[in-house]
């Protein structure tokens, strides 16, 4: 397991010690995820500034390394963002996992998030990364179940 | 005893190379089995030389494809020892098998306040059609619980029968646990109250050899490919009083003797019940592989499978925080377990990393998930061309993938 591009220690380090593991009360908005496929689910908490700007981000929840680490770090990113920010960052992490944003050739806004990229090698885990990432876009347009399916 | 290098020689599947050329290591066996070359060839050779539709056809062909397909009844019937052969329906596979008698008789006879009982640690594919029937007629779904080990609380079960009890479906051998359920025992109660008697034997038609007249079994559902078959074929087994009651699942060719806009005549059992072109390479690439287990023999696979979870128990028991899901007295080579914190998603990856393929998640039975209070387990279930070898492997990968995690 030498070398493994998945399990890159920055992803086992947020599994460990997940950033922003926690209830924002009250919150802006929050939506919850599941994935009923393996049973995931995760709630994401948003607490946004009057101006509209992304305060903090948080989450709670049961899954795979995978998908902890990839909340955890979408947490992290999203701390002073605009709204509008926020979004595109969620689809540049989508155009990122699905292998259509090549981050070594094209500009982007993904910083560490690019330990992601090799991740549309394992099919059966893009859905793990992208769950929090679905959820908290469910947070931002008020729509308060997000599922992969 | 079983020549094992050699049986392995019958399935090449098991000679695939994974991911940096390792030996595969195949642990998924309850999600489908391999297909021994005997079952490939008899397929293959269906479509290089035999290709026809069945029972319409004047030719030669169809009538050959006839001929083998009818006598991939016979063989199934021999394999279940069926009274006879109108008891025998194919279907596309187990799932199939039960929604058709959830369908057909379920709909048919059940009234308000009649009583099914399943199990907690059914399938789904063994809940929902009861469930859709339950939408249908207003029948009451009762379930056995679970012990802490897996198996079924018996003393339950009995509690539950009554005289409102209509029939009781359960599996014979549990897919996510192991366990081996004491079907036999069970279809003398359910008889005792006037209920039927359903048998999910999609996992325990590859466990040991079944005797429907001896077990006094009503229904019986099982698919090819989890019996080193081709996938997309089933068998539906009824007793041929019940099914001469029910009527037909699905309308269409074949299942009819004469057709006016008027009125319908449907076709004798089986026929009654096979609407349209059948899996025909499929039907008759599982009667090479019921051949396959006769040739074998029941008595060194049941054997060697039972090796093989003696073996497993310990090899894996011993690997640090690793618990067992699943620990019935009477079980078959199926692993379910967790392993410390770490995600059997997780687990599932790294294992494929070494070459050993598993199954993680809730396979299809979230209710036992429910009942042990855990989202998943990793599974690893093992067929009879399976080694100790193999279980090492998969020991010492567990170790590795501890480490990973540390
Ligand atoms: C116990 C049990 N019942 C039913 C089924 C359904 O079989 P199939 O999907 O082949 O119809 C399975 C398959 O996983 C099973 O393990």
């Amino acid at each position: 397991m030498d070398n493994d591009e998945l399990y890159q220690q920055v992803i086992l380090d947020h599994n460990r010690h997940p950033r922003n593991f926690r209830e924002i009360s009250p919150c802006s908005c929050q939506a919850e995820g599941y994935n009923p496929l393996c049973g995931d689910h995760l709630n994401v908490y948003v607490r946004l500034s009057q101006e509209g700007i992304v305060e903090e981000v948080a989450f709670q929840g049961d899954g795979c390394a995978i998908s902890k680490a990839s909340a955890s770090m979408m947490t992290a990113a999203m701390q002073g963002k605009t709204v509008e920010e926020a979004r595109a960052l969620c689809a540049e992490f989508h155009s990122l996992i699905t292998k259509e944003l090549d981050p070594g050739k094209e500009t982007h806004h993904l910083g560490k998030l690019t330990v992601f990229s090799g991740i549309w090698k394992y099919p059966s885990r893009v859905k793990c990364a992208i769950l929090p990432w679905h959820t908290l876009k469910g947070a931002l347009d008020n729509k308060p179940t997000v599922s992969t399916e | 005893m079983l020549d094992i290098q050699k049986v392995r020689r019958d399935f090449p599947n098991l000679r695939t190379r994974t991911r940096d050329d390792k030996p595969l290591v195949y642990f998924d066996n309850a999600a489908t089995t391999f297909k021994p070359c005997q079952v490939i060839s008899l397929t293959h050779s269906h479509y290089c030389h035999r290709t026809a539709n069945i029972h319409r056809g004047v030719h030669y062909l169809s009538e050959e494809a006839t001929a083998q397909y009818e006598s991939t009844r016979e063989k199934v019937r021999r394999f279940l020892n069926a009274a006879s052969l109108s008891e025998i329906i194919f279907t596309k596979g187990a799932t199939e098998a039960i929604n058709l008698v959830a369908y057909s008789w379920g709909r048919t006879f059940l009234k308000p306040g009649d009583e099914i009982i399943i199990s907690g640690m059914e399938h789904h594919s063994n809940i929902v059609p009861w469930q859709m029937v339950r939408e249908a007629t207003g029948c009451v779904i009762r379930v056995i619980p679970l012990t802490d080990k897996g198996e079924l609380c018996l003393d339950e079960y009995r509690r539950l029968l009554g005289p409102r009890t209509k029939l009781v479906s359960v599996v014979h051998v549990s897919n996510s646990l192991g366990t081996v359920n004491p079907v036999r025992e069970m279809a003398k109660d359910a008889h005792a109250v006037g209920a039927l008697f359903m048998l999910d034997a999609a996992q325990g038609i590859a466990h040991e050899p079944i005797d429907v007249q001896a077990w006094d079994i009503d229904f019986l559902a099982f698919s090819g490919h989890k019996l080193y078959g081709p996938t997309g074929v089933g068998v539906l087994y009824g007793k041929e009083k019940l099914l001469e009651a029910m009527p037909p699942y699905q309308g269409g060719g074949d299942m009819i003797l004469s057709v006016t806009f008027d009125q319908v005549i449907y076709n004798r059992l089986p026929h009654k019940f096979e609407a349209g072109t059948p899996n025909v390479a499929g039907v008759i690439g599982m009667g090479a592989a019921i051949d396959y287990v006769r040739t074998l023999g029941w008595e060194d696979i049941i054997s060697w499978k039972k090796s093989l979870v003696e073996y497993g128990t310990r090899v894996l028991t011993a690997v640090p925080g690793l618990r067992m899901i699943g620990t019935a007295d009477n079980k078959t080579p199926v692993f379910s377990f967790l392993l410390g914190e770490i995600h059997p998603h997780d687990i599932g990856t790294l294992l494929d990393r070494e070459g050993v393929a598993i199954r993680t998640g809730h396979h299809c039975t979230q209710p036992v998930m429910k009942r042990y209070g855990i989202p998943a387990t990793a599974r690893a279930s093992l067929a009879f061309y399976n080694t100790k070898e193999e279980l090492d492997v998969l020991a010492t990968a567990l170790r590795k993938v501890i480490e990973v995690f540390k």
